[in-house]
Formats: C-alpha cells, structure tokens, sequence
C-alpha cells in the first residue's frame, strides 16, 4: 500500500494518456482503437484525484457510480475493492468506460478540470472494469436470496442488461428476451469491435448468466409473445427494446443500390461480421468513395468502419459545423486521425444515381448557422443556388432512429407520446400496472449510459413493486 | 440459450426446391397465413427470410420450404433429419389480409406455390371458395398441387406444356377472371410473374395481394435493407407487410434492389462449389438470382 500524497502532490502529475493503434495501421483493421492503461499508469492517474469533499463528477454520472471511491482504492492499489465499488454502482464498466461521453458528464464536473485536464475517469473505469473481468472469480455478482418473483426483460441491450443485474442482486428470477440471435443490442449490432470488443459483452453477459439470468434469443415480443402474455407469466416486465427503426431522409434517391441506413451497414459489418466475407456469408457493398450523413456516434462509427472495409474516401456530410457534432470528442478526434473527411455545412437534398440504379453521388445544399432552434443548437438554413454533388457509390444515412412500433402497436393500452416512444412515470412504470420501460424505447435515440442509468433506477423500482406484495396485474 | 430446431422429416419437392420440417413449438403453435421466420443455419450464416409454409401445433413443427439457389439456401437444404438449425425467430411480419366469403383466386409460381398454400388453407377453413392456379417450368417442377387439391379446385400450368395446361399461370388467370367472379387474387411468385398478374386485375379492379421478399437482416424493421415502394410511399416489407396491395407495388425498384448483392452471391456459391457443398442438388435454373431471394427467383417465367 502506498502512501497518501498531499493535495499539491496530485497537482503536480499530468494527465495519463492512453496508447492508441496509430491510424494509419488502425483504419485498416477492426481491432481495438485504445490499448488501455498499464496498471502502473492506472495507480498513477488514480493519485490525481483530490478526493473532494462534495464530488462533483458523481452528479455527472446518468448511474451516480461513486467515482472517488473506487478511484481511491485504485490509487491505493487495492484493485479488488476498487473493483467491487464499481461494479456495485455500475454493472457494465468495461463498456461505459469505452463508450460514455465522459467529457459531458463526469470529466466536465471534475474539479481538476477548472485549470488544467480533468481526472481520465472513463479511463480508470476501463481499466477497473478490465481488471474485474480478468478476476471474474472474485468479483462475482452477490445475489440475495430468491424473492420467489419472476421478472421478464425485453431487450438485452445495455438498459436490459443492467436492469437484468440489479434484479438478479435483488433475488428476482429474470428472464430476458432478445429478437436477435445474439445478445447485447446495439453493443453487438450497431457499436463496432474497434471500439466495444465483442467479447466484452459475451463476458458481461456470461457475468449475468452466471447468478441465473436466462437469455432467450430469438423470441420478438410482439410476435414470438405478446406483451399481455409476458404479463400473465410474470410478475413484472421492463421494456427496453430500443429505437429499432431507421430514419430515413426522404430525398429522391433514396431507394438506390448503394444507400443504406447505419443500423443495416453496422449490423451487417458487426453483428454478421460481413467485414470477413466469404468466410461469414453476409455481404455488405464496398464502396471507393462512402458518404455517411450525420454528425453523431452513429455516423462516426459507419464512417471509420467505411474506411476499414477499404474506402479511399470515407467522409462525415454534416448540416451543421465541428462544434455542434453531438459525436463523443474522442470518436470525432479517432475519425480525423484515421483520415475521415468532413463536410460541414451540407445536407443532402438528392441521392444521385446511373441507368444501372447504383448511386454515384450525393446531391447536397450548402448551409449557414441562423439562430438556435428548440434544441439550443444554431439551427441550419440552405443557402439558395449553391446545390453541388458529392461524387460517391455509397450513402449510410445515420440521422438516428425512431420507436419500433413492433411491440407497442400490438399493445393498444400501453400509452405512447406522439413520436410512438413509451411514456413511464418518475419510477420508470408505464400506463401498465407492473410494466416498466427504460432506454431509446422512452427517450428516443439516447446513449449507453443514459440506457443503462434507466434499467438501474427501473430495477429499484421494480423491486419496490415486488416487494410490496403486488399481486399479478 | 437458444433453442436448437431438429429436422423431423425432409422431402426434395422439385429438382431445386425441398421441404424441411422443422421443430419450432412456439412459432407452429401460433403462426398465421402470410407470416414469415428468419432463419440462420449456423454459426457464420446468413439470416434469411422464409415464409412459413404449413405448421401443426400438435407436433410442433413448421414447414420451411426452400429453393437452392445460393450458398446460404444450398447448405440449408444439405441439412439432414436429425440435424439441426440454429437460429429460427419468428413469426414476423403481418398475416394476411383474408376475405371471410366469396371466391379467392390464389396464384403460385414455382416456389411461391408453398407461400400461397397457407393462404388457402387459411381461407378455405374461413369456407371461402379457394381455386388455385399454380406453375412451373415443366412437371418435375410443380409443388404443392396435392395440399392445395385438398382446398378447392387447382389448375396446373407448365411452361413447356408436359403437365397440365400448356402456358403461364397469368393466361389461366386470365381465364379465371373471365369464368367467374373473383372477389380477390393472392399472388406469389417470381417478380414478373406478380407484375404480370397485377397487371392483369388492375383493369378488372380485382383486389391483388402479393407478398414480396426483398433482401432482409433482421426481419423486425431494425435495418430498413427490405424497403420497397408501396402507392409511392418507403415501406419495410419485414413490418409493414410481407403482403401488400399489387396495384401499388413498384416492381421495378423491388426487382432492381434484389440485383444488390448478385455479385456477392456469385462469388459466394463458386467459393461453395468449390467446397463442394452442393449437396443433391439439380443444376441452378439458367437466370436465377443465387442467394438471397430463394422465394422469388424461380425461373418458371423469367
């Protein structure tokens, strides 16, 4: 065990960085991007933590993990507890600790941020939830004992996972239901392997099976069950399927050989592996030049994974400019290093094509920033007369997605807003008595974390409800 | 935990198109006319699209009927009784639109044939009168002529004319329309064959449901691959149907965007080949699309 150091101490150490593939081998392969932190780097930014008093990072967090904490066990070496602080708050650190806008949540909040970089939280929470996978032994999940309910969760994405942990730690019996062959949602589907290993979600996943999650793939609530039939069996259910559908721009063009929506290109790269076609029998249309519309996650994801299946061109079409794109400042930051190029100020108003029906470019409007509309954002304005096409044989339209009205159009008494997303109360519960919702389905297109922080205050409640002798709605 | 489906029986029907019969308690239990499963056939494979042909809830079992024209569909069909397919979610999709009297014409081509059987059993248990007028290429290639006798009257056509009427199913059709009143037509078949038929009721205003398959990931509205036009509107075959209106459907666009991957399949089915895995199979119909449109692709009238 070391020795505390003072305030001024922590001071003086800068800002651990983490070693990366360079880009010009990384944008050629699908292995992670970030190498993680050596355990001696990891104690050492851990010591960079001033252990506030009234720790604003916490605040930050959408599932209020105790940062400090396990920061100060870290830094004292003791990773076994550093562990088990953690994953008491947060069941899934090795993926947060990847895919969190850290830097509008906690680092924002972090004290040290005021003069100088903030603590490397996401960092640390990497490198602790690594560590607890690689000590699966010691960190397994303790669960209380069987409450004799039964609990049915549809969707193992991240809100279904991490609902599925805290129900299990509470001693319910839970059963998820997946629609795909594999479980893990858009953590399989849509986040690519160079930045969210796969093997991470199976080890989360096997995590949860081992405390007696069961996971049902292959089962589509809406068709394979109703909702109603997941009530009659159930004591309680969390819906967490997601915003499955994508949103398309509805410009001509759009039908084209050669355009697709993100969640059809990553799906077929990621969850199909069509990147190792023929050996994988899914295909996915290589392009020389790829245009990808949109500015967020999504859209740097499609883009750098372009450029791994061998794009000359792969480039970012966005209607506004660098500083309004709501992608994480680290995935933005990858993208140009990997030599993605960016369009700011366009947006496509035509989807070009030959006789043949392939695209062969992207028909755009050049913009200008006007005043900010109800997002807070400078809203975008065509400049007239300054159409121009962007030479290209592949589009992904990444603009996000909206409600799959697969589950809820089968479930008339379960209230939607008008966008069809699923309207819960201050404790998750929907218009069904016993039927709690969480992630995309009720916020629309969200993050990971904001998913997660759901299926965690939704487990609560849902455990509150068990508790209180409900009976079966 | 997935749920293995073992292979109870397998029939070859025609020289490229065999029936498994498959254990899927759940989905034999509660599927309906017109719905369809996904199937993925082990690790590494594709998830295709399949309408469900027949299912008993008594043994548990769903019929899958494929034709073999790409890798994927080849090495579903090597698969013996006993054996198994990994991955089969379902049912998908909206069942059919039925009438609940009056007369249905129901229309097959080659292996759209066996989409069309459920549609008329479901309608003949519903007591419409069901005549069926069904194609292939020649003899060996007529499916589902016994079930579908068992459900009201059926004409034969083969294009070479060495079993029943000598000719295209579309000039049966046509009869047909004449003969009688029709209170609705389902057709399914290759894409020119649907084209053809929709453009045989429009002017007659007879009601014309066909069922498409585009090529498909997810089959639950995740990926939009399967969008088609519909009375000018984007729809996604995998939620929005698989069954619309005819007189609406854009069959150009439907029977372009199944041209995406040609290149693809080519180069899967020579890889296959040359792994041959081709197992008991007849030669690939000259013009069929390999690969990902098993349903729609049978060379009877293209």
């Amino acid at each position: 065990m070391t020795t505390k150091l003072t305030t001024k101490q922590r001071l003086q150490i800068n800002r651990q960085k983490m070693s990366e593939q360079a880009p010009l081998i990384r944008n050629a392969n699908f292995e992670e991007v970030n190498l993680g932190l050596p355990e001696k780097v990891a104690l050492l930014e851990a010591e960079r933590c001033l252990q506030c008093k009234d720790p604003k990072c916490v605040s930050g967090c959408p599932v209020m993990v105790n940062i400090p904490r396990f920061i100060e066990f870290l830094s004292q070496g003791q990773l076994s507890d550093a562990a088990r602080s953690l994953l008491n708050d947060n069941a899934l650190p090795s993926i947060t600790g990847r895919v969190c806008p850290q830097e509008t949540q906690c680092e924002v909040e972090c004290i040290r941020g005021h003069k100088g970089l903030p603590v490397a939280i996401g960092y640390l929470e990497r490198f602790v939830g690594d560590w607890a996978r690689g000590h699966s032994a010691a960190q397994a999940l303790q669960v209380a004992p069987p409450s004799g309910k039964k609990v049915a969760i549809v969707g193992s994405g991240p809100g279904g996972l991490t609902a599925a942990g805290e129900l299990a730690k509470f001693g319910h019996d839970v059963t998820i239901y997946e629609a795909l062959h594999k479980p893990g949602g858009v953590l399989v589907y849509g986040i690519p392997e160079f930045r969210l290993p796969k093997k991470i979600v199976q080890a989360e996943v096997a995590r949860l099976e081992q405390v007696g999650v069961k996971i049902v793939c292959n089962t589509v609530i809406g068709r394979t069950y109703t909702l109603q039939e997941l009530r009659e069996q159930f004591d309680a259910v969390f819906i967490a399927n997601g915003a499955g559908l994508p949103q398309f721009m509805n410009v001509p063009g759009e039908n084209l050989k050669g355009v697709y929506s993100a969640n059809e290109y990553l799906t077929r790269v990621n969850l199909m592996s069509a990147y190792q076609f023929p050996r994988a029998d899914t295909p996915v249309l290589k392009g020389k030049r790829i245009a990808t519309v949109g500015g967020g996650n999504v859209a740097m994801d499609s883009a750098r994974t372009a450029k791994r299946m061998g794009a000359e061109t792969s480039m970012i079409v966005y209607r506004r400019t660098h500083k309004e794109l709501p992608a994480r400042a680290e995935e933005v930051h990858h993208a140009e290093e990997e030599g993605i190029q960016f369009e700011f100020l366009v947006a496509p108003v035509a989807v070009v094509g030959n006789e043949k029906k392939w695209v062969t470019g992207l028909k755009c409007v050049r913009m200008q920033l006007g005043e900010p509309d109800a997002s807070g954002r400078a809203r975008p304005i065509p400049i007239p007369g300054s159409e121009f096409v962007i030479p290209c044989d592949i589009v992904v339209v990444a603009i996000g997605t909206r409600a799959n009205p697969l589950l809820t159009s089968t479930c008339p008494d379960l209230k939607l807003n008008k966008w069809g997303n699923i309207i819960v109360d201050d404790k998750g519960q929907t218009s069904l008595t016993g039927v709690f919702a969480g992630g995309d389905i009720v916020r629309g297109a969200a993050t990971v974390i904001l998913a997660m922080g759901d299926g965690k205050s939704a487990a609560k409640a849902m455990d509150e409800f068990l508790r209180g002798g409900a009976r079966r709605p | 935990m997935n749920f293995m489906h073992r292979i109870v029986a397998k029939t070859q029907l025609s020289p490229n198109v065999t029936r498994l019969d498959v254990e899927a308690p759940r989905i034999a239990e509660i599927r309906q006319a017109g719905q369809f499963v996904i199937v993925r056939r082990g690790e590494g494979a594709e998830r295709i699209p399949l309408t469900i042909a027949d299912g008993d809830p008594a043994t548990g079992t769903i019929t899958l009927v494929i034709q073999a024209v790409g890798k994927s569909t080849r090495e579903l069909v090597a698969l013996e009784p006993e054996e198994a397919i990994m991955d089969i979610a379902g049912p998908l999709g909206h069942p059919t639109m039925l009438i609940d009297a009056g007369r249905a014409l129901c229309i097959g081509g080659g292996v759209g044939t066996a989409v069309v059987h459920p549609i008329a059993q479901a309608l003949h248990r519903r007591g419409v009168s069901v005549l069926s007028i069904i194609g292939g290429r020649s003899r060996e290639w007529v499916i589902f002529e016994e079930e579908l006798r068992r459900l009201g009257e059926v004409t034969v056509c083969t294009d070479d004319g060495s079993y029943g009427r000598h000719g295209f199913v579309t000039d049966a059709a046509k009869d047909a329309l004449a003969a009688s009143k029709i209170d609705v037509v389902y057709a399914v078949g290759p894409v020119p064959m649907m084209r053809a038929v929709v453009n045989l009721t429009r002017p007659l205003s007879v009601r014309t449901i066909v069922s498409l398959n585009p090529v498909m990931v997810d089959g639950t509205g995740m990926c939009g691959g399967c969008r088609v036009a519909v009375g000018g509107e984007t729809k996604f075959a995998c939620v929005d149907g698989p069954e619309f209106d005819g007189h609406l459907v854009d069959f150009d666009l439907l029977m372009d965007r199944l041209t995406t991957y040609r290149e693809f399949e080519q180069q899967a089915l020579a890889a296959c080949e040359e792994a041959e895995c081709r197992v008991g199979l007849g030669p690939t119909p000259a013009g069929a699309h390999p690969g990902s449109a098993p349903r729609v692709t049978i060379a009877s009238l293209q």
